[in-house]
């Protein structure tokens, strides 16, 4: 790998609570390319995401030890502002959460939230993440009609659309295909091997085929541990340790 | 017991339900019979746009309700003006940002004052904020629409904070996380996202509290000063309530003068009716698919 290193983890153990969610995480992710987070469900690769964008700030009693950095900085130390960091990083969730209006304003809200006023500006910002999508000729005749009115996999793209918006460095995707029908995730798979040419990408997946094929890393974590990391292709074909051999040729998971 | 008392029941539900439906039909048959004869007499026109009310004239008594009609619809929009910021706020913090155990509190708080009786409303408006008005605004007499505007102001809000509420609570968080994850602050959050998806939820609020002022008619009789004027903000003045609870007992039966409080309490019914109809539309509009 020759991009350098975007996030960092380093020791980090997560808790909700007094339950400990996450133990001893080692991870980089390095820059423009896709990083697969994958393990069977409660294994921790949702916390770990939501660690990234501090998402889990939400849940009370959730606290983070450890060192986790992004472009060398603590993600987690005081002072941090969160919604810079979030800014920054974006995320995809697992069901598609547009907001009730319409799909220009989806789109919008992130540039107007900080601060795009001007109508030109705002045009352009959602063309362009619009055509980033992969989803600009299916509604540029109707940017004004409810984003509600989508197909599933449209809404997933203009979330993802809407993320784009912000300008960020890193989209976070939380299982974002699991809702969709195949068509619908085989576009999203191809939309995301072309958005890594200027993004890095961290997707957590149930679906193993598809760390497979989109992925270039991947990491399995098992029981709130990291248990194995590397290429993808060096994950897949030559597992190191033999729970990865065994969660990968489905004994368990 | 069996099939026969199962009947039974259900022919007395029926009944208890026909006597609730009956008692509106009731009403508003009765409303409308009582007060068309007046209407006829006076005319709708004469009736509704007559700047001036002095019905208990011996010669030649006057029944033009404009000035009632409109204190009423100012007095309402004002406390609608000033109470539903406050309760929609209210709300706000209660179903967001207020820690578990204050918005238990605040909520139980709310639901107590929903509970005061309209007299008490007026009577502490009368007897606090009245003198209050008058000294701090150096007039003469402290009671007018300002006044009844701040009582009925306090008095809609328990309704519009539990509306609004509700339909808070009912906005999926999802949308809120998206928002977050966008990097918007929780508050920015709350004001771009929240409430505008509880948007239809917040209106009906609003027609609710509205419905309230309208009807309320203790407590403006005791603070608004009740002179039959046209209505100014710190003058005196008389809702369409009062006018009716004023007169009422000192109408003769029959007279063209009881004939036109009845016209009254129908344009008063009329107007909670269409109130209640955009209510109904407000939550119409809430439903989507």
């Amino acid at each position: 790998m020759s991009e350098p290193i975007l996030l960092s983890a380093r020791a980090l153990d997560f808790y909700y609570g007094p339950v400990r969610a996450l133990s001893n995480i080692c991870l980089d992710v390095p820059a423009r390319c896709i990083t697969a987070l994958i393990g069977p469900s409660g294994c921790g690769k949702s916390t770990f995401l939501r660690c990234l964008n501090r998402m889990n700030d939400l849940i009370p009693g959730a606290r983070a030890e450890g060192s986790l950095t992004f472009h060398g900085r603590e993600i987690y130390a005081r002072g941090v502002d969160v919604t810079a960091l979030r800014r920054r990083i974006g995320m995809v969730f697992q069901k598609p959460n547009l907001f009730p209006m319409s799909i220009y304003d989806n789109v919008a809200y992130g540039p107007r939230l900080h601060g795009v006023r001007s109508r030109a500006a705002l045009d352009e910002t959602v063309e362009r993440s619009l055509r980033s999508a992969a989803i600009w000729e299916e509604v540029k005749n109707r940017l004004r009609r409810p984003a509600l009115g989508l197909s599933g996999g449209q809404q997933q793209r203009l979330c993802i659309a809407r993320a784009l918006a912000v300008e960020p460095e890193v989209l976070l995707l939380d299982e974002a295909t699991s809702a969709l029908d195949p068509l619908s995730t085989a576009r999203i798979e191809t939309l995301l091997g072309e958005l890594k040419t200027r993004y890095t990408l961290v997707l957590v997946t149930h679906n193993m085929q598809q760390a497979a094929r989109v992925s270039d890393r991947t990491a399995f974590f098992l029981n709130g541990e990291l248990v194995e990391t590397g290429s993808t292709d060096r994950i897949f074909s030559m597992p190191r340790d033999r729970r990865t051999e065994a969660y990968l040729t489905g004994h368990f998971g | 017991m069996g099939r026969g008392s199962d009947r039974a029941a259900r022919c007395l539900f029926f009944l208890c339900a026909l006597t609730t439906a009956a008692a509106l039909l009731l009403i508003a048959a009765y409303l409308i019979l009582a007060g068309l004869p007046a209407l006829r007499e006076i005319g709708w026109k004469d009736f509704l746009l007559g700047k001036i009310w002095d019905s208990a004239h011996a010669e030649h008594p006057q029944f033009g309700i404009l000035p009632l009609l409109l204190t009423s619809l100012y007095g309402t929009a004002g406390a609608v003006v000033l109470g539903v910021p406050l309760g929609v706020l209210t709300a706000l913090f209660l179903s967001k940002a207020a820690p578990p155990k204050l918005a238990a509190v605040i909520r139980y708080l709310v639901r107590l004052l929903a509970g005061v009786p309209s007299v008490v409303c007026g009577l502490v408006g009368m007897t606090v904020l009245v003198p209050f008005l008058r000294e701090r605004l150096d007039l003469p007499a402290g009671d007018g629409l300002l006044a009844a505007v701040l009582v009925l102001a306090v008095m809609l809000l328990p309704s519009v904070v539990e509306m609004s509420e509700d339909a808070l609570a009912a906005v999926p968080r999802t949308y809120e996380e998206a928002s977050l994850a966008l990097g918007a602050t929780e508050a920015e959050t709350w004001f771009r996202v929240s409430l505008p998806a509880a948007g239809s939820g917040v209106a009906a609020a609003v027609a609710l509290g509205a419905g309230r002022a309208v009807g309320e008619a203790v407590a403006v009789l005791m603070v608004a000063g009740n002179a039959a004027n046209m209505p100014s903000l710190l003058g005196s003045v008389r809702f369409l309530t009062a006018g009716v609870a004023l007169e009422m007992g000192y109408a003769a039966a029959g007279s063209l003068r009881q004939q036109a409080l009845f016209s009254i309490a129908l344009v008063l019914f009329l107007l909670v009716v269409l109130i209640n109809i955009l209510l109904y539309l407000a939550r119409g509009r809430g439903a989507r698919p």
